[in-house]
């Protein structure tokens, strides 16, 4: 049976998400899009222009691909919300990114906005992805207001830095119970591949792709790394600390002994 | 507390030490450092730097790349009025300048917000010479709502304002601020602005700030070289772009250099800045504050233009013109602020980016 991650409804075989930002041209990021068979894209609504006369990013994302746009630029949740609604309003799909930041220097969310707006959109229908920092509570917060996923950073957007975060996203896997995404700072096919490891459902990447010499190679590579990291997850990779049993159990014996009396 | 406060302290600090010795270790460090102290931004700035230019270049790409991308944002001026009520020296809208005078109508205005927004362009920066008389707020208020149906973003560069007035402005649709500070040095600057209500220093300085705090998504800000040592103008702007960085961490904090470029009227300025002064002025702001947007302006040449692409730069006028009303002479322009050094259309400055392997970036942002 094939491993799909589903989300509002649709079936995602390909663990990799990608961000279109920084890319040298729009053609260069739909080569990155088509090498690494990615599913789910996200698009700044800020940048995508509609009017007639100039290129559309929207036009170079491949076909079939879910674009799930995001709330960039947005200081709170009011102007996510407002974004959400021009996002939909503009005909795109229900999925939204909420990003809600009022931090430019480390573009660290603000988790209490993210819940306000999460909770707002689900209510209207949206399928709501909120970009967070790993923090239980927020997430549990996140969960009751109807998010679909929950978005962890690994490390601060463009630092390429990987998981700094990793107990704390740990614990996300552990305990919440929809998909928890990795999004931001992972600067390595092998960062995503230790994230898919220790259980995350996808990643979502964007900086390490496109300013890659060769977008393309790398986001093929990205891709590959997280098949592997899912299927290693799923193998029982010993170190996941979930899911992993040993194939004769060690303390069996017990058992046998109990049987016999 | 304001920058004021900083600038104070400042007062008679560094600057000797920017022209002189600064040990090359002490560059080297600093070109690597993950949070540059002040002093360490100094050290970049200082003459010994010119040395590293091409170790800070590296540096300098590095961070732009992570933070910004292969992408440059590309916004064009719109000259909406050349009265000015200011002497300062160095300007063709001077009041003592004997120039043709024009104010465009809104009808003229929605001409050349159609003109520039058929190129593609969806970044507008709206300017005006200082008058409030002859410009006032509920004038530059009319303007931008003929503007918002053609562009999704509208800064302004006109004179100070209060911070209601900002606040007024934003409702109509005005997200960004550019004001430039001239020069930082206060005793200087009231000799370049003897009369007129730019002799009001404080109340320039404090501008950006005014405007942060009525809401403005974006607020850039600069001195003109030419008028004082470029070393301490930029380490001045430095700091001041921290301080709004660290004071309002939401607002997009910009920086420029414009250099000073022939106008009407007599003076030349004080100072030579060289290309090589421009080029170091960029990669020091860029070590010293990875996330500040900094835009170079057609004041600069076409080749110099190209060239600080990769080095730093995030933002680039296209298809500019300095005169009132100059892309559809309606009514005739008016005299240009000053000579522009880049000719070129928005078009060929897109296939400029892209033979660059840069992102042209034209829409970033709209009303919500």
């Amino acid at each position: 049976m094939t491993d799909t991650l589903e989300i509002g409804g649709r079936k995602i075989v390909n663990r990799l998400f990608i961000g279109t930002g920084k890319f040298a041209s729009y053609p260069v990021m739909r080569r990155a899009l088509e090498e690494s068979r990615a599913e789910v894209v996200t698009v700044a609504l800020r940048r995508v222009d509609s009017s007639s006369g100039t290129e559309n990013i929207l036009d170079y994302v491949p076909k079939g691909c879910i674009v799930m746009p995001n709330t960039s630029g947005a200081r709170n949740a009011d102007e996510a919300v407002r974004i959400a609604r021009l996002a939909r309003a503009s005909g795109s799909t229900e999925w939204i990114k909420i990003e809600v930041i009022q931090d430019n220097k480390y573009l660290l969310p603000d988790n209490l906005e993210t819940v306000k707006a999460t909770e707002i959109l689900a209510k209207e229908g949206f399928v709501v992805l909120p970009y967070m920092s790993p923090d239980l509570s927020m997430a549990r917060r996140l969960v009751d207001a109807g998010a679909a996923a929950v978005m962890p950073l690994g490390s601060p957007i463009g630092s390429n830095r990987g998981v700094k975060t990793r107990e704390l996203i740990e614990i996300l896997v552990r305990e919440i119970k929809i998909p928890v995404i990795v999004d931001a700072g992972l600067g390595a096919p092998s960062d995503a591949c230790e994230c898919m490891q220790f259980g995350c459902s996808a990643v979502l990447v964007n900086t390490a792709i496109a300013i890659a010499e060769d977008p393309a190679g790398m986001a093929k590579a990205f891709s590959d790394a997280v098949a592997a990291g899912r299927l290693a997850y799923r193998s029982g990779l010993p170190s996941a600390g979930t899911g992993a049993s040993a194939s004769s159990p060690l303390t069996g014996f017990l058992h046998e002994d109990s049987h016999r009396q | 507390m304001s920058f004021y406060d900083i600038l104070r302290e400042q007062a008679g600090s560094r600057w000797s030490e920017l022209s002189s010795g600064v040990p090359a270790a002490a560059v080297e460090k600093a070109v690597l450092a993950e949070d540059p102290s002040p002093g360490q931004f100094a050290a970049l700035l200082s003459a010994g730097a010119e040395a590293h230019l091409e170790t800070m270049a590296i540096r300098a790409q590095a961070l732009t790349l992570k933070h910004f991308g292969r992408t440059i944002q590309l916004y064009t001026p719109l000259y909406i009025s050349n009265y000015c009520d200011n002497e300062c020296v160095y300007c063709g809208f001077n009041v003592a300048n004997i120039i043709d005078r024009k104010r465009l109508s809104p009808a003229e205005v929605e001409k050349e917000a159609a003109f520039l927004a058929s190129t593609g362009l969806r970044h507008v920066l709206v300017l005006t010479g200082e008058s409030r008389e002859m410009s006032p707020v509920s004038y530059i208020a009319e303007c931008v709502r003929v503007l918002r149906g053609y562009f999704s973003s509208i800064s302004i560069e006109v004179y100070p304002l209060a911070k209601e007035e900002y606040s007024a402005l934003i409702k109509e649709g005005v997200d960004g601020l550019t004001i430039y500070q001239e020069v930082y040095d206060e005793a200087l600057y009231a000799r370049l602005h003897g009369r007129g209500p730019k002799s009001d220093y404080r109340f320039r300085l404090d501008a950006p700030e005014r405007g942060a705090r009525a809401g403005m998504r974006s607020v850039n800000i600069g001195s003109l070289f030419g008028l004082d040592d470029w070393r301490k103008e930029v380490f001045l702007t430095g700091l001041h772009a921290r301080y709004l960085q660290n004071r309002f961490p939401d607002v997009d904090i910009g920086a420029a250099i414009p250099r000073m470029r022939p106008h009407e009227g007599l003076f030349t300025g004080a100072v030579t800045v060289t290309d090589t002064n421009i080029v170091q002025a960029i990669l020091a702001l860029r070590i010293f504050l990875p996330r500040l947007s900094l835009s170079v302006s057609t004041r600069e040449r076409s080749s110099l233009r190209d060239n600080l692409v990769p080095l730093g730069i995030t933002r680039m006028s296209a298809g500019s013109m300095t005169c009132v009303g100059g892309h559809t002479a309606a009514g005739g322009a008016g005299a240009p602020q000053f000579e522009i050094s880049d000719e070129r259309s928005v078009a060929d400055i897109m296939a400029m980016l892209k033979e660059k392997g840069y992102q042209p970036v034209l829409k970033d942002w709209m009303r919500i």
